[in-house]
Parts: C-alpha cells; sequence; structure tokens
C-alpha cells in the first residue's frame, strides 16, 4: 500500500490537494494511506519550502501549487 | 479597443451619460476590468510557458553562502521576480534562516516580494505607462534594499521565536518537470487559474474602488486637498494603506484613478505602496516565526521608507 503524505500548514491549496489524491485513489479503486503533515519542522525536513508539497512513499514528487490530475492519478495508480 | 467597448456600453448600450457620475464610473469599472483581466491572463500564461517564475528553493540555492551585498541584491531582485503567496512564508522564512542567509537579507526579499512582481509591472505599464510603472518598480527596489538594511541594525535575530533555530532542512527536493510543450501549455494554464482565482477578488475590489473615485469625487475637491502634496498627505496615505490590503495588481486601478484626478504622484505611490507591502494578515502569519517586537518594527521600518518614498517623489516630480 502507497504511503501518500501532503505536506502544508493548513492552507487551502493543501486541504484541495489532499482532497484531489483521495478522490483519485477511490475512483482508481486503489488503496493509499493518506497523511496530512502541518507540523512545520516535518515539512522542512523534506527540502520542501513552497506548500503544498507530496510525498510518496517517502520520495518528494512535487512542492508549491495545486498538482494536476494527470500527476495525481500517477501518484494513486502503480 | 478596452476603452471603445467600454465606451459602447456604459453609453449606447445602458444609456448611461457620458458627463454624469454614474456613467464615468460605470466606464471606467467596464475598462479595467476587461483590460487588467485580459492583461492578467495573458501574462500569466506566457510566464508560465516559459516557467520564469521562480521556486522559493530557488531563490534559497542562489542567496545562500555570498557577501552580504551580494545576497542582498539577489534577494531583492529574485523577490521582484518571485510571485510569492503569503502562506508560504513560514516555511520560506525558516528555509533562509536555516540557510544561514541574513535576517536582513531575508527582510529585503519578504518587501520585495509582494510589492514587485512581473504580472503587476506588466499591468501598470499598460494602465498607467511605463514611466509610472518604472518609478514604482524603482521605489520599490531601494525600499526593499534598504529597509532590510535597516532591520538588520536592530539585531532582529533576538526575536526569533527559538524553534526556528533548531529546525534542520533535509535536501532540497527535486522534483523533475516534464519540459514538453503540451506540459508547458498545462501548467501554464493551471498557473492562470491558480492566480487569478487567488486575486480576482481583490483586483475587482480594487477596480470598484477606483471607479468610484473616478465617478464620484469631484476633481476640484482632489485639487484643494490633495493635489498640492502638501506634506501630511503622503504618511496620511501610509497610514490610510496599513489596515488596508490588496494584493500590487488590485491597488493599481486605484491609483489610475487617483492620478487622473490630479493626486500627487508621491502620495499615490506611497499608498500603493502600503496597500501591497504591509498587510496585517501576513504579519500574522509572520508571528508563527517571529516576535511582534520584529513585527512593529517592520511595519514602522517600511512606513518610514515608504512616507520617505512619497516625499522624495513629491519634491522631484
Amino acid at each position: 500500500m502507497k504511503n501518500i503524505k501532503v505536506l502544508g500548514s493548513g492552507c487551502r491549496n493543501c486541504e484541495i490537494t489532499a482532497n484531489a489524491i483521495a478522490q483519485a485513489a477511490r475512483e482508481a479503486g486503489a488503496e493509499i494511506e493518506l497523511e496530512k503533515v502541518t507540523d512545520i519542522a516535518e515539512i522542512m525536513s523534506f527540502g520542501v519550502m513552497s506548500t503544498p508539497g507530496v510525498v510518496v512513499n517517502g520520495e518528494v514528487v512535487h512542492s508549491g501549487g495545486i498538482p494536476g490530475p494527470d500527476l495525481v492519478r500517477g501518484w494513486v495508480c502503480d | 479597443m478596452f476603452e471603445s467597448f467600454a465606451d459602447l456600453t456604459a453609453f449606447q448600450l445602458l444609456g448611461l451619460d457620458p458627463h454624469s457620475r454614474l456613467g464615468a464610473a460605470v466606464q471606467f469599472f467596464l475598462m479595467d476590468v476587461t483590460k487588467i483581466f485580459a492583461l492578467l491572463v495573458v501574462v500569466i500564461y506566457a510566464m508560465g510557458l516559459l516557467r520564469a517564475m521562480l521556486s522559493p528553493e530557488r531563490v534559497r540555492e542562489f542567496v545562500r553562502g555570498r557577501p552580504d551585498w551580494q545576497a542582498r541584491g539577489m534577494a531583492v531582485t529574485l523577490g521582484a521576480v518571485t510571485p510569492f503567496c503569503s502562506c508560504s512564508s513560514v516555511p520560506l522564512f525558516i528555509g533562509f534562516v536555516e540557510a544561514g542567509i541574513p535576517l536582513g537579507v531575508t527582510f529585503s526579499f519578504l518587501i520585495a516580494s509582494p510589492m514587485i512582481n512581473e504580472v503587476a509591472a506588466v499591468i501598470l505599464v499598460g494602465v498607467l505607462g511605463w514611466e509610472l510603472a518604472a518609478l514604482y518598480v524603482a521605489a520599490g527596489l531601494v525600499v526593499a534594499w534598504i529597509g532590510g538594511i535597516a532591520m538588520q541594525t536592530f539585531r532582529p535575530e533576538r526575536w526569533v521565536e527559538d524553534y526556528v533555530w533548531k529546525i534542520r532542512m533535509g535536501q532540497v527536493a527535486k522534483v523533475e518537470s516534464d519540459n514538453s510543450l503540451r506540459a508547458r501549455h498545462r501548467y501554464a494554464v493551471a498557473e492562470v487559474r491558480e492566480i487569478v482565482g487567488r486575486i480576482w477578488k481583490w483586483v475587482l475590489l480594487g477596480i470598484g474602488v477606483g471607479a468610484l473615485f473616478h465617478g464620484f469625487v469631484p476633481a476640484s475637491w482632489v485639487a484643494d486637498h490633495l493635489g498640492g502634496g502638501a506634506w501630511y498627505t503622503v504618511p496620511g496615505a501610509v497610514l490610510l494603506g496599513v489596515p488596508l490590503y490588496a494584493n500590487a495588481t488590485g491597488i493599481i486601478p486605484v491609483a489610475e484613478a487617483m492620478l487622473a484626478k490630479g493626486v500627487a504622484v508621491g502620495t499615490t505611490l506611497a499608498l500603493m505602496m502600503s496597500v501591497a507591502a504591509l498587510s496585517l494578515p501576513e504579519m500574522l502569519i509572520l508571528r508563527k516565526v517571529i516576535r511582534w517586537q520584529a513585527l512593529a518594527l517592520f511595519a514602522a521600518v517600511l512606513a518610514v521608507a515608504f512616507t520617505l518614498v512619497g516625499w522624495g517623489f513629491n519634491l522631484i516630480v
């Protein structure tokens, strides 16, 4: 099961990103573990300064702005 | 083009009298809404296509480890070309501190970034002409440069929250990007939606205020009270701008209406800078990383700088 983290201190774009990932996973029927990381120290520990950031299985795949739908689908599927 | 469209709609279609207050306000509103939003979409799309926007991660890499004046020069320039959402200011601040970038340089960046950006610059040229755009950008760069130095002399390090010093950043994430034209186009469209979606309220509000000013404030009143550039109008404009907040693009139509009615250039610039760069929500977000003494000092330094710039321009122009 994939572990996906959304990094962001709770701004609106971070919410939108997290929801988009959850929805894409439902649509693809993929099981994922979705986590929201709001602690600033933990966000920074991934080397991300522009939020929202997205981490899939420990690897940063996106930072800054809302990701496009194709990207999101790519993360939840294999 | 935009003007004739606005004339046609306001005076022919709606049948308003061009000499009435309402007619003038509606014509101004229609003209600026079409013009500014058309410019916004074109400029943001073009910059998205070129991927001209720099991320804070890259700015940090550019600025770190340089001698003070070089770092400041870069911070000011990069701040001017980096659009940044205020929700990123906390990670940005911490990232700069962690990279050992002096606080004064970080403040220079934080001043330049909201005040100047390429989108606002192009719209300034389109709405107010290049002379005023150049004045605004130059004034912004100078204020950012000097404001950062002024902050530094007060040793703001003592007001940084303790936890900030303890944060260690991971290796900066390099996210590879697809550089095909299709991907760039998609990215540019997403940028337009994201940025216009974020600022349209401010722009519309600014145009509304500008239209009311244009239609309903008589030129003679402006000439009596604001036109001569009496010394107190500049600090007045700065103080007025502190509680008001709009983004840099939103304030442009207000400035347009003010200048057209004969408000002095320095007074107008002071209001623009104060509204764009000094904002309460921004300050409250920064409170997470610095104590209120530093915030108060930041506001005071900026207010003084804007006042001096306003006076300067009122003397020269």
